[in-house]
């Protein structure tokens, strides 16, 4: 018999616990030599490759693409010679993975969240073993053959997969046959301009799922999208929410947007009733300083600068890049300040520093034809602006009901730091912009 | 090289000139393009009046011998990389595209020189004859330092950031005392001290550290010995070099008053003809010398570090260009100085190597963490004690605790 080497989850960061599994390199049978690359993983910082610590013969492939494993669990399963296919079942107690312990902030260090403590009594969480992450050797769902790999570099690899593209439908024009960058974002821009088909309800539900239900899907949590949850369990439920709503006559603002556009200065540049809002925005936390600041338990920190948060939505989920120093900006700088962090977010290069230190968002609900809602403060602020859809309603002017464009502004405070008078206040000047732009000139 | 006129263009912002009165600086800048090079991208030789007669004394053996150390240190470089991904090493700081810089200014130094590393210079090591398996001791986390520093005259590793440049003053102020001393004692020439000088290394992002600073004050008002050798590969993990300095660093040396010298780091005979210069000028007791090597970190900083977030591609692909070693095997084929078989036996070397290190590597212990506590003081210490107590304590509130303690006790 030829004795197993596993292959354990190595922390390849600095104090990382977990990592995804992208995709395996090689399968089962497949002969591979020291430092030959095996299987492609995901972690907190970034999409690395692993390559074989051992040389011989892939017997068991133990954690299957997509899943997320913890750092010190067994993946793979090595022969020392090409006996290894006559390898059956899980590792026998005689071959037992070695557990060779991982140097430095390792699993070890790491291990705290798996490790059960005593006296917690006998039936604290199993261990999944081996045996039970093991998938049956040979079929793995995304094992396909190795001879029709799309190539493509890792971020692309992963922009796919948060797209929920299969490579294999992008064309390709890379120097070597590999899918780029621009290949993928034309082929999602041609997708999203696609009318979208009638029955996806059911049809999407198709996509492998382990659950044996076909009509469930499971995602897993992870990323942008756990870190948007954190974020948003904190904020609701660390920060009284306030909502307020006024509804707004926001002709004048539809007409100086369209002036602007015709505007030779403007030229070139896209201006929406969003430009006024943030305009607006601006202004009246200029007014009610209070509003745009931070809790932070004993003291309020008053912010005398405006980085505008933008809630936006991405190929990798919600993020809320802000431009730093807004009350510095033109109207124009504003417009071109806007545009560029729409095209970044769009194309999902927002910079982690983009989203730093924000000091008061907006969200565009109104972008999706929404009226309005009740948005989460932004954690670290104290106020949020959401800026409903505008069309044209019934409005009474001088006694007579003419229709006028009208929208809803809502907006959500911190009640520890924002009361409601200021709240009104802030959202009164608000308002009062998007019904005279004008002012803005006071 | 440098040309004033254009240079000092340069620093006037916005057009303000203050004026050529008597008391306002009027800099001579050496510019972003500006830098000594003695052999192009396309492995072409280019003359130079100072630098090019090091080169010239050259054998056509030490010449090769420059290919092989940068081949043989990336290499390296690539195994160990791998060992970090196996879960061999907790961290690893590659040093690819930096090979030049390395083993140029490290074959210019002598057996008597000291070098004081930060914590990338692997070509260093080499150059200075250390095993590269030892490097890998305190990447495992089993050693603070893994060699023996005075063996080969290359200090241990630092990791705190410009450190090491505080402690290369210190060490050439030391030479100029043991000159001093053995000249005071002298007459009997009991013992003949050879000159010798100190390369500080540190990089574009130390330069911003307040040690940096203090050494170069120190060193050239006490007329240490020392070179001062700044790899600037352009990022400081994610800052660009542009944050840390709006003209080319070695502008910085007239203003503490010592030669300054801007070299192509990718360009190992020009790396080794200025460091030559500039130990011999150390060496003859006139002082410390500045070289800003311009280079580029083509990996990341660290494994722990994914640069796609902060740099774009086409950036890394036109330093790819300037490949220090593909440079040196033009100029070595075109010249005649060496043949396929070279290549190959170099390439053989090099997997030898990368065995051995694999090999030493995996025969290590792993990191033991009481030993850390062993090593906090030379001495027992109550406040250590204490915190192995309730270390102790801690690792065996795990209901598996006797099974990790059996493996070895690391943690």
């Amino acid at each position: 018999m030829s004795t197993l080497n596993y292959f354990n989850l190595p922390d390849v960061g600095e104090g990382l616990t977990e990592a995804e599994i992208v995709a395996w390199k090689v399968k089962v049978g497949d002969v591979v030599a020291v430092n030959e690359v095996l299987v492609e993983i995901e972690t907190a910082k970034s999409i690395v490759e692993l390559p074989s610590p051992y040389a011989g013969v892939v017997a068991q492939l133990m954690v299957a693409a997509g899943e997320t494993t913890d750092v010190g669990t067994p993946i793979i399963a090595i022969g020392q010679d090409a006996g290894a296919d006559s390898f059956k079942g899980g590792p026998s107690a005689g071959d037992e993975p070695e557990m060779k312990p991982l140097v430095g902030s390792g699993p070890k260090a790491d291990a705290v969240k798996r490790r059960p403590r005593r006296g917690q009594g006998g039936a604290g969480v199993e261990h999944s073993t081996p045996e039970a992450k093991a998938l049956v050797t040979g079929s793995l769902p995304q094992a396909k053959p190795a001879g029709n790999r799309v190539l493509a570099k890792p971020p692309v690899r992963k922009a796919a997969k948060d797209l929920g593209i299969d490579l294999s439908d992008v064309v390709a024009t890379g120097q070597r046959g590999e899918v780029t960058k621009k290949d993928l974002l034309s082929y999602q821009d041609r997708r999203t301009d696609e009318p979208k088909e009638a029955g996806g309800f059911y049809s999407n539900a198709s996509a492998g799922s382990a659950t044996g239900d076909p009509r469930i899907e499971r995602i897993k949590v992870k990323g942008v999208r756990k870190a948007t949850a954190k974020a948003m369990v904190e904020s609701a439920f660390s920060a009284p929410h306030v909502s307020i709503f006024v509804d707004v006559d926001a002709s004048r603002t539809m007409e100086f947007v369209k002036r602007l556009k015709e505007s030779r200065d403007f030229e070139g540049i896209k201006v929406s009733p969003l430009l006024i809002l943030a305009k607006a925005v601006i202004w009246a936390a200029a007014r009610n300083p209070s509003v745009n600041a931070t809790w932070t338990g004993d003291e309020i920190i008053v912010k005398h600068f405006m980085n505008l948060g933008i809630a936006a939505a991405t190929p990798r989920g919600l993020m809320v890049p802000n431009i730093k120093d807004a009350q510095e900006l033109s109207l124009k700088g504003l417009a071109l300040a806007l545009n560029e962090l729409a095209m970044t977010a769009r194309a999902g290069k927002t910079q982690p520093a983009d989203m730093q230190g924000g000091s008061l968002t907006i969200t565009n609900i109104g972008a999706l034809g929404i009226d309005t809602g009740t948005p989460i403060i932004n954690p670290g602020e104290v106020a949020i602006v959401a800026f409903g859809t505008i069309k044209q309603k019934p409005w009474v002017v001088n006694g007579e009901v003419v229709p006028r464009w009208v929208t809803t502004l809502g907006g959500s405070f911190d009640h520890r730091v924002v009361d409601g008078d200021l709240s009104a206040r802030f959202m009164a000047d608000v308002a009062a912009i998007m019904e005279e732009p004008a002012l803005l000139l006071d | 090289m440098g040309t004033a006129q254009e240079s000092a263009t340069n620093i006037d912002i916005n057009g303000q000139k203050p004026g050529a009165s008597v008391g306002v600086l009027h800099p001579h800048v050496v510019g972003q393009a500006e830098m000594v090079q003695l052999l192009d991208v396309e492995g072409v030789r280019h003359a130079d009046a100072t630098f090019t007669p090091y080169i010239d004394a050259l054998t056509a053996e030490t010449v090769r011998g420059f290919y092989r150390d940068m081949a043989i240190v990336r290499r390296f470089d690539a195994e160990a990389t791998a060992l970090q991904r196996q879960g061999e090493l907790a961290l690893w700081v590659p040093v690819i595209g930096q090979e030049a810089a390395q083993i140029g200014s490290g074959r210019a130094m002598q057996p008597a020189d000291y070098a004081f590393p930060t914590y990338r210079e692997h070509g260093v090591a080499l150059a200075r004859g250390l095993d590269l398996a030892d490097l890998l001791k305190l990447f495992r986390g089993i050693s603070n330092g893994g060699w023996d520093p005075k063996e080969n005259n290359f200090h241990l590793y630092t990791l705190v950031l410009a450190a090491q440049t505080l402690h290369a003053v210190g060490y050439a102020m030391g030479i100029n005392r043991d000159l001093a001393a053995a000249e005071l004692a002298d007459s009997g020439a009991a013992e003949v001290i050879d000159p010798a000088a100190v390369v500080a290394y540190f990089g574009d992002g130390s330069s911003s550290e307040g040690d940096v600073h203090e050494s170069m004050v120190f060193a050239t008002s006490f007329n240490a010995p020392l070179v001062f050798f700044c790899q600037n590969n352009n990022w400081a993990i994610s800052v660009p070099f542009e944050v840390q300095s709006k003209i080319p660093l070695v502008n910085r040396a007239g203003g503490y008053g010592m030669p300054g010298i801007r070299v192509d780091g990718n360009d190992v005979l020009a790396v080794y003809a200025v460091t030559q210069w500039a130990l011999e000028h150390a060496r003859s007791g006139k002082g410390p010398v500045l070289i800003e090597a311009s280079t580029y970190r083509i990996g990341a900083h660290t494994t722990a570090d994914d640069p796609t977030k902060y740099r774009m591609l086409a950036e890394e692909e036109a330093w790819k260009a300037k490949d220090p070693l593909i440079r040196m095997e033009r100029y070595l084929r075109a010249e005649g100085l060496a043949d396929d078989e070279f290549f190959e036996q170099v390439k053989h070397d090099g997997d030898e190597m990368a065995a051995h290190v694999r090999k030493a590597t995996l025969a290590l212990d792993s990191a033991d963490i009481r030993q850390k506590f062993a090593t906090v003081y030379a001495e027992a210490h109550p406040l250590v004690a204490e915190e192995l107590a309730w270390f102790d304590q801690y690792e065996a509130s795990f209901a598996d605790a006797a099974a990790q303690i059996s493996q070895g006790g690391a943690a």
